[in-house]
């Protein structure tokens, strides 16, 4: 199979490419061109951020665990093409020599071209846009300089043809057997997956990406989901929403932040800027982690998971997907078509424990629907990350808060329950005992906000 | 003039371009081979055999190497010679090299790394300080101890005695290029070393005795690394020395490059301590006597932990005059990576020593832990009367005294720029009406020795040339590793020819132009090879003042060199024009230059002397807020107020104070190695070790220089700014002491890091008063 896509404002065709090729390795190895870096090859510092065009817009994305294929019909820009055709430096290269926002310069690339692409989307959430570009020299601060410095200067007119670039279409599949499939369709998958039910599906690689960088796996039959035009978008219904396996958590973020605040300031923390554009919330769900953020908040929200198969789709509240630790119900060929959300009131309560705050992944997430109606809990959800081998809800913990008054020997008797929920384990990220305490706390904070006691450390200022 | 002028880094053009060469840019000859090490997967034991067929078989490799197969030495350790390359017999820490995959592709070599099958007698491995203290597992003979006064009889005698306890945990560097190296054969059994390296002469002295030559047969070259912070001081020894070995054996140029999570295993880190404190203090907190123990873990070689670990009990005092002091130092061998050099190099955890006693003097008192600082600190310099006898007034722990202290100037001036006084007030009242929340604030004073302690090593040389359309071509000892050492520098030359910046000519560090250099470390790198360039350039000035001068019928000393021209009595000419004309008087244009640091002695085993030729100082306040249910937190305010004496670039010395705050922050909080039992480390990568993210840094941050002229005879009266800073941010873990103080009577007791599962503990801590 060939794919097509442009880089740096030139086509490329690279006939049956090894599918876990990525895009860092290739343009280091085969092309030369060393200005995009190697950091962690991970997708965790930011080095390697290149900017991709595609039909959704603009984006920086880590170039380590990017696959070839998932290029098919995009537009890639690197560092090296990020300088106007005649050598005109970019307004964020030029803010970044004037405001000494390089020392060792490794992480430069990369920042360069987190900033750049954020400019061009006229996003000035400069700590958002960089929570995925790591570095050890500065401490940010020049960097910011730069990034505020240029909010108002124009977009460079070789980039802004490339925002409004019509990407070219994925060519047609190569009838010769090929290392990797890319269906059309939803129905064109199904078969294809049934057909092959050892293949890896692959949709953002964030995840998948490791397997090939760290574990050195080989993937010798791969389907990559990007050309699926009917697992994308997002749709809103008049009883809720229903959210394609293959929309990214940027996109989820912006369509349900509106809807539900908390788990719009729970995404913006899920993985970084960059992950999130390639991170799809079908393939969270997919692959079952305990401690991914997307499972506990579906789960509280109550929200449906719809499996597709080539002979008939099922589905199921999205916490009995989740099994046990590394099991899921999923048959063979079975793969996550769409998660659907019912409309309701924004009772939402997301809190996530990590060593760092941003780009961190966490030691307890915790997603607590709590309606309140006439001082009492009405029916409440509890669902937590990183309190058991799958993301689960808290049954005790809940019962004890159903219908329950709003009051703190309520919230004293779920705390109590709630260790009742979970055995949670002690790793690198978390002793059992801080889980245990930091997940029964946030139902003590979630009452403290609900009485009107201030609780968030991010909105106290010097 | 060139100095004292805010130059941007002279790679920040290609910084931003993508275009700034690291190791892993430079293009490789065709037939390039790609290493990788075969690590073991236990901590402690023998090998008993090993299994390399799959390793050998695997696809695109070339050769797989052991211990057995290397021609010369087997040893990569930059002091003892106790570190083998690769393993020989034993295993002394999980994740050592044991065998080196020799292969035509990163990838290739790296998947049959993962082939070999080692078989081991495993041993109970020695991690912990306490694992190590109870089989005496250790470097050196027993403990050193540096002593002044009597501490124990002031012990008795004091008004007040408290004693504690606090763990420091290590750090991993996180430079964002991983380490590195490519050798390329050359004829007649040379070598060319391309190295990401902070010591190019200690990768040259191993790489020769890896291959059985002369030094003179090496040439070791760096022009820049992505980031080093002491973690290439040794650690790429290995790596230079495989590839050299490696290509000697095949003929073909090798390189090498760390995954990350392969170099974050590998590779030692900051030192992790326990530090023991007995204290004996008056009613003011004024210091009567204070005894500390340090337990340094220093891993599995010895490295450079006996100077890292010196220079921890040489800052037990930071910026306090201590009169009855001891200090006894235990450097514990054990069964993990071997530490190593890490920005501050032993220091910030000797500092982090004293800062925690005046916290926890301040909060038995129920002071203001600022008072109790100020009560205890060194006297200014002119402050001092003259009547004072100056020896006994003011010395070190180690007996030097301390004669250009600023400290208390320089804290007056922040306490009143940050607000201190006021802001504190302003927290105490609102910590008492908020429930969940509470905000803490600190000010930490740093006072920093700058020198090597190991005296010898403070010396550097440089080469500079003056070519004949007046261009010149600057090279020196110091390596670039984003600390902006190559221009200031520069602007040094370019200072003393009197001509623009962009006539000097950077090149790469080259053990091939200037030999026998020490590590760019400790500091040091500006004030040696500065001053080493400023030699080299008046050298060749004085030989053009002599030869123009007389051409010009002037007295040579009234030659001026200024604003791109030579200026001689009446007539002025062009520099260029000036270095035709010396060319063509047949006048020597190229000089080296050599520096050595004068009035340093030292004796490290009697702890007495002068190992520093002067003192960096600093001070910091930091506000931070803690959320007491989950211990979660955030810097909001950072004021940090710096002496890098007068400054050779501003804004450099800057963006080193400013990183190294952050630097010193994240290892005092986020940033959290955790090993298994068994002796692995569990963070070995960004996913699980944290760093600060950009959102991490303090909201409001503000940074001054203090900006006086260093007393010392240092290049333009400059001071050394690359280590102290990072203790700059010691004041944020005290003001999350701070904030754990505002929750509860009893005592915290926040260890390091203070990661939000540490504050919580401490939290906890000081509402269990009653149960205690």
């Amino acid at each position: 199979m060939h794919i097509t896509f442009m880089l740096n404002g030139a086509p490329v065709t690279l006939a049956d490419p090894a599918p876990t090729v990525t895009l860092l390795d290739w343009l280091r190895e085969d092309r030369g061109l060393t200005g995009t870096k190697e950091g962690c090859n991970e997708g965790d510092c930011g080095a390697c951020t290149v900017m991709v065009t595609d039909e959704a817009g603009v984006h920086p994305l880590n170039a380590c665990i990017l696959f070839l294929p998932q290029l098919a019909g995009k537009h890639v820009t690197t560092v090296e093409g990020l300088a106007a055709p005649d050598g005109t430096r970019h307004p964020v290269q030029e803010a970044m020599i004037a405001h000494h926002g390089s020392q060792c310069g490794f992480c430069t690339p990369g920042f360069v071209m987190s900033m750049a692409t954020a400019h061009l989307n006229g996003d000035t959430d400069h700590d958002t846009v960089l929570a995925g570009n790591l570095c050890r020299c500065t401490g940010y601060a020049p960097i910011i300089r730069a990034a505020k410095a240029v909010e108002n200067e124009a977009v460079p007119a070789h980039l802004l043809a490339l925002a409004t670039a019509t990407p070219s279409e994925p060519p047609e599949a190569n009838p010769a057997p090929a290392a990797f499939h890319q269906p059309k369709t939803a129905a064109a998958l199904a078969d294809l997956y049934a057909a092959h039910p050892d293949a890896t599906l692959i949709a953002g690689a964030t995840d998948v990406g490791l397997w090939v960088t760290k574990q050195l796996r080989d993937l010798d039959k791969v389907i990559f989901l990007g050309a699926c035009a009917d697992l994308r978008g997002i749709e809103q219904t008049d009883t809720g929403w229903r959210i394609g396996a293959m929309a990214t958590i940027a996109q989820v973020e912006q369509a349900l932040a509106p809807h539900f605040a908390a788990l719009g300031t729970l995404l913006r923390r899920y993985g970084s800027t960059q992950v999130r554009h390639a991170a799809t919330l079908g393939g969270n769900i997919a692959n079952g982690s305990p401690i991914g953020d997307g499972s506990p908040a579906m789960i509280a929200l109550g929200a449906t998971l719809h499996l597709g198969h080539a002979t008939g789709a099922r589905e199921m509240p999205i916490e009995e997907y989740f099994v046990a630790y590394g099991k899921q119900d999923r048959r063979p060929g079975e793969f996550v078509e769409a998660i659907t959300l019912p409309r309701q009131a924004d009772n939402l309560h997301c809190y996530k424990l990590s060593k760092r705050f941003d780009q961190d992944i966490s030691a307890v997430c915790g997603c607590l629907n709590l309606p309140v109606a006439d001082g009492r809990f009405g029916s409440v959800r509890l669902a937590f990350g990183g309190m058991s081998g799958t993301p689960a809800r808290a049954p005790r913990a809940e019962a004890a808060l159903s219908g329950a008054p709003l009051s703190r020997a309520t919230v004293d008797a779920a705390m109590t329950a709630l260790a009742q929920d979970f055995d949670p384990m002690s790793d690198m990220r978390a002793s059992a005992a801080y889980r245990m305490q930091g997940a029964q706390n946030m139902l003590l904070r979630a009452f403290h906000t609900l009485t009107g006691v201030q609780t968030d450390i991010h909105e106290v200022h010097a | 003039m060139s100095v004292a002028k805010s130059h941007p880094h002279d790679a920040a053009a290609l910084h931003v371009a993508g275009s700034a060469r690291y190791v892993d840019d430079i293009p490789v000859p065709a037939g390039t081979l790609h290493l990788a090490f075969g690590l073991g997967d236990v901590a402690r034991g023998r090998i008993t055999a090993m299994a390399l067929e799959d390793a050998r078989a695997a696809p695109g490799v070339v050769a797989v190497l052991t211990a057995q197969d290397l021609p010369f030495a087997n040893d990569v350790s930059p002091s003892n010679h106790d570190e083998p390359l690769l393993a020989d017999g034993a295993l002394y820490y999980l994740g050592q090299p044991v065998f080196l995959v020799v292969a035509t592709s990163h990838r290739a070599a790296r998947v049959a790394a993962r082939k070999g099958r080692v078989t081991v007698q495993q041993d109970t491995p020695i991690l912990t300080i306490d694992d190590a203290l109870a089989a005496d597992s250790r470097f050196e003979d027993g403990p050193r101890v540096y002593a002044k006064g009597d501490v124990e009889a002031a012990l008795k005698g004091a008004p007040q005695r408290l004693s504690g306890s606090l763990e420091i945990g290590g750090q991993e560097h996180f430079y964002l290029e991983g380490q590195a190296a490519l050798a390329l054969p050359g004829e007649d059994g040379d070598m060319t070393v391309h190295s990401s390296t902070q010591h190019p002469t200690e990768i040259q002295h191993k790489v020769a005795e890896a291959l059985g030559l002369p030094m003179h047969g090496v040439r070791v070259e760096t022009r820049r690394m992505g980031g080093g912070f002491g973690g290439k001081e040794s650690q790429g020894n290995a790596l230079a020395v495989a590839c050299a070995v490696a290509a000697h054996q095949t003929g073909r140029p090798c390189k090498m490059r760390y995954d990350r999570d392969d170099d974050m295993i590998i590779t030692g880190k900051r030192h992790d301590f326990r530090i023991d404190y007995r204290v004996g203090f008056d009613t003011r907190g004024r210091l009567a006597a204070v005894d500390f123990t340090h337990y340094a873990r220093c891993g599995w070689a010895m490295d450079l932990s006996l100077p890292v670990a010196d220079r921890a009990m040489l800052h037990a005092d930071n910026a306090y005059h201590l009169t009855d002091v001891r200090i006894t130092s235990h450097r514990l061998k054990t069964n993990t990576q071997s530490a190593t050099a890490f920005r501050g190099f032993g220091g910030p955890q000797g500092i982090v020593g004293i800062e925690r006693v005046m916290d926890h003097v301040a909060q038995h008192l129920g002071l203001d832990p600022l008072a109790v600082r100020r009560a205890n600190s060194y006297r200014d310099h002119n402050r001092i009367a003259p009547s004072d006898p100056p020896a006994d007034v003011q010395t070190t722990p180690y007996h030097q005294p301390v004669t250009d202290c600023i400290i208390e100037a320089l804290t007056d001036r922040l306490r009143q720029t940050s607000g201190y006084d006021a802001r504190r007030a302003a927290i105490a009242a609102w910590n008492a009406d908020q429930p969940i929340l509470k905000r803490g604030i600190s000010l930490t004073p740093v006072k920093f020795g700058i020198s090597f302690t190991l005296t010898h090593l403070n010396q550097a040389g440089a080469l500079v040339h003056v070519y004949q359309d007046g261009s010149i071509h600057l090279n020196h000892g110091g390596t670039e590793m984003g600390q902006g050492l190559f221009q200031k520098v520069a602007q040094v030359a370019a200072a003393r020819f009197g001509v623009p910046l962009r006539a000097v000519r950077i090149t790469a560090t080259d053990t091939a132009k200037v030999p026998n250099t020490s590590a760019t470390a400790a500091s040091s790198g500006s004030d040696l090879n500065g001053m080493a360039v400023q030699f080299a350039c008046d050298t060749i000035r004085t030989r053009m003042a002599d030869h123009l001068a007389a051409l010009h019928d002037c007295a040579p000393d009234s030659v001026r060199f200024e604003n791109g021209m030579v200026h001689l009595g009446s007539d002025s000419l062009s520099f260029a024009t000036a270095a035709q004309a010396c060319y063509e008087g047949r006048v020597s244009l190229s000089s080296t230059g050599f520096y050595k640091t004068p009035d340093i002695q030292w004796d490290r085993i009697k702890g007495r002397g002068r190992p520093f030729y002067y003192f960096a100082y600093g001070a910091a306040v930091t506000e931070v807020v803690i959320d007491t249910l989950t211990g979660e937190n955030r810097i909001l305010r950072a004021d940090l107020l710096h002496d890098a004496g007068r400054s050779l670039n501003p804004a450099l010395d800057i963006g080193q104070i400013e990183g190294g705050y952050v630097q010193g922050a994240g290892w005092l909080t986020t940033e959290e190695l955790v090993w298994d039992d068994a002796g692995a480390l569990k963070t070995h990568a960004p996913a699980t070790y944290k760093i600060p993210a950009c959102s991490d840094r303090p909201e409001i941050f503000n940074v001054a220089l203090w900006d006086q002229p260093n007393p010392a005879d240092t290049v333009y009266r400059s001071k050394a700014v690359g280590e102290p800073p990072l203790m700059l941010g010691i004041s944020a873990w005290s003001a999350l002491a701070d904030a754990v103080r505002a929750c509860g009577p009893g005592y915290g007791d926040l260890q390091a890091p203070a990661t939000a599962e540490a504050v919580l503990a401490a939290v906890d801590r000081t509402r269990e008063q009653d149960r205690r």
